[in-house]
């Protein structure tokens, strides 16, 4: 079988055997109490989740839902580091809490391996990966990387006020990604969409989230298309020749592992990049060290990544359990989240505080266990990076209008909106 | 004092080998290593003890010898 004949057809078809999930009543509107009924795709959640995460860690520690078809939210670090190592009682067959959950044979690969597969596949799927996202092979995008955050900062010419989230940000990481993966870098506005609905259209009708997943997969499955006419040096021709048990990986796996890239990458990074501009837009202090002293930032970066952590997971729980106290029944969602564990007493001291000197640190905003988010040398790059070239250009700024900075909902969490005051360019 | 990685725990989030580069770096998967025999010269104690300290794998040991 030629690399050609895998892609030839509409390989979704592959799947078509299986059987089709189940989806549960959607559930929408104001939370009635956070302990019993949260939900992280309302407003009050965006506007403030720690706030909600703190008082729960206090007073269950595991919240619950019947939103979603049912799910768990742990608050404490040792919950979510248990849970998270738990491989066994935990799936990660979706990773998404929605209405939706992928029938059980889907696992352990999963729709977008290898952060959606289970041992023992997901070592493997994974080991495809790991080399081209190492420090030193990521190292490689820097000088790019830097040059592209410049030309962004020359687009504010003569604005007193520009949107760092939407202006300089969001951009970063689509540039990054798409050149790894060897997508037109003009596409970057449709990646905008995809990424939208698969993060935060949660609570969109399911026919409407499947059309739009269509429309993902079909533009992934064009640039497959052209990359095995036009092989070149970048990911997608390198999953393309891929093998795994001395064969050529299924067709689900290459526009799967794509989509994840694509999906991954992005959001999150935008995310930890505002995030960390909000806080310095409106903390003075922290900025005016940063400016004084640019070693510290590596430091700093880490900070921000465990105060404003941008990543929550989910899994699935395998099977009926008692766990610490509480009633888990098969498929019950588990919300993972690492930026409740990251701001937990127990394990940090000053929880609370944006200390950007901190000595100790072992945050969790990519992950533990072995699902360590595959793209964190390449993220904490672009961070730096990003930040770096900033406070070099614009070492002033601050928030243009408090009320105006909107948060989005969902699993990742980050600034949409940030309109910052500069000082005249 | 002598650093050592527990090789099940590490996930390459590479703390150790962006903290004190003298003592750890990367395989090529980007799982963390200890350079040479591990022994930690006297001017990179703060380095060892940072990586310690910032794993969040819990993955290294730093061992007092006699």
């Amino acid at each position: 079988m030629t690399a050609d004949d895998r892609f030839a057809e509409d390989f979704r078809q592959a799947r078509a055997d299986l059987p089709l999930g189940t989806r549960n009543e959607i559930i929408t509107g104001p939370v009635s109490d956070w302990a019993t009924d949260f939900s992280h795709l309302e407003a009050e959640w965006a506007a403030d989740p720690y706030r909600i995460q703190d008082e729960l860690r206090q007073r269950c520690p595991i919240a619950r839902t019947g939103r979603f078809g049912g799910g768990w939210l742990p608050t404490r670090y040792e919950d979510v580091a248990e849970i998270a190592y738990d491989t066994e009682r935990f799936s990660s067959r979706s990773i998404i809490m929605s209405n939706f959950r992928p029938p059980r044979e889907l696992a352990p690969v999963g729709g977008t391996p290898p952060i959606s597969s289970d041992p023992p596949f997901h070592r493997d799927a994974r080991r495809l990966l790991l080399p081209a996202f190492t420090k030193s092979a990521v190292a490689g995008r820097e000088q790019a990387t830097r040059a592209f955050c410049h030309s962004l900062i020359d687009t504010f010419e003569g604005q007193d006020v520009v949107d760092a989230a939407r202006d300089y940000a969001q951009h970063i990481p689509v540039r990054v990604i798409a050149d790894m993966l060897g997508f037109p870098p003009d596409d970057g506005p449709r990646f905008r969409e995809f990424i939208e609905n698969a993060l935060e259209g949660v609570n969109l009708p399911p026919e409407q989230r499947l059309a739009r997943m269509e429309q993902l997969f079909e533009y992934l499955q064009e640039q497959i298309r052209d990359h095995v006419d036009h092989p070149r040096e970048d990911l997608t021709t390198y999953l393309v020749n891929a093998e795994l048990y001395g064969q050529k990986l299924a067709p689900s796996h290459v526009a799967g592992t794509m989509a994840l890239l694509l999906i991954a990458g992005i959001d999150t990074t935008w995310s930890a990049i505002g995030a960390s501009l909000w806080h310095l837009a409106k903390t003075p202090a922290d900025r005016g060290r940063l400016i004084a002293d640019p070693a510290l930032l590596p430091t700093a970066m880490e900070e921000f990544l465990r105060a404003y952590a941008p990543v929550t997971m989910a899994r699935l729980v395998k099977d009926d359990m008692h766990w610490h106290g509480v009633g888990m029944k098969a498929d019950d969602w588990v919300l993972l989240s690492f930026p409740a564990a990251n701001r937990d007493p127990a394990q940090f001291e000053r929880a609370d505080e944006v200390v950007i000197d901190r000595e100790v640190n072992r945050h969790a905003a990519f992950g533990l266990g072995i699902h360590r988010c595959v793209g964190s040398h390449l993220a904490r790059m672009e961070l730096r990076v990003a930040l770096e070239v900033w406070l070099e250009r614009i070492p002033e700024f601050s928030l243009a209008d408090p009320a105006a900075v909107a948060w989005s909902t969902g699993q990742v969490r980050g600034p949409r909106a940030l309109p910052v005051r500069v000082a005249p360019r | 004092m002598r650093v050592q990685i527990d090789p099940e725990r590490c996930q390459g989030h590479g703390r150790c080998y962006d903290l004190a580069p003298e003592l750890f770096a990367e395989d090529e998967e980007g799982y963390g290593q200890v350079l040479v025999d591990g022994v930690v010269p006297p001017d990179q104690g703060h380095d060892a003890r940072r990586a310690v300290s910032n794993c969040p794998e819990r993955a290294i040991a730093l061992l007092q010898e006699a």
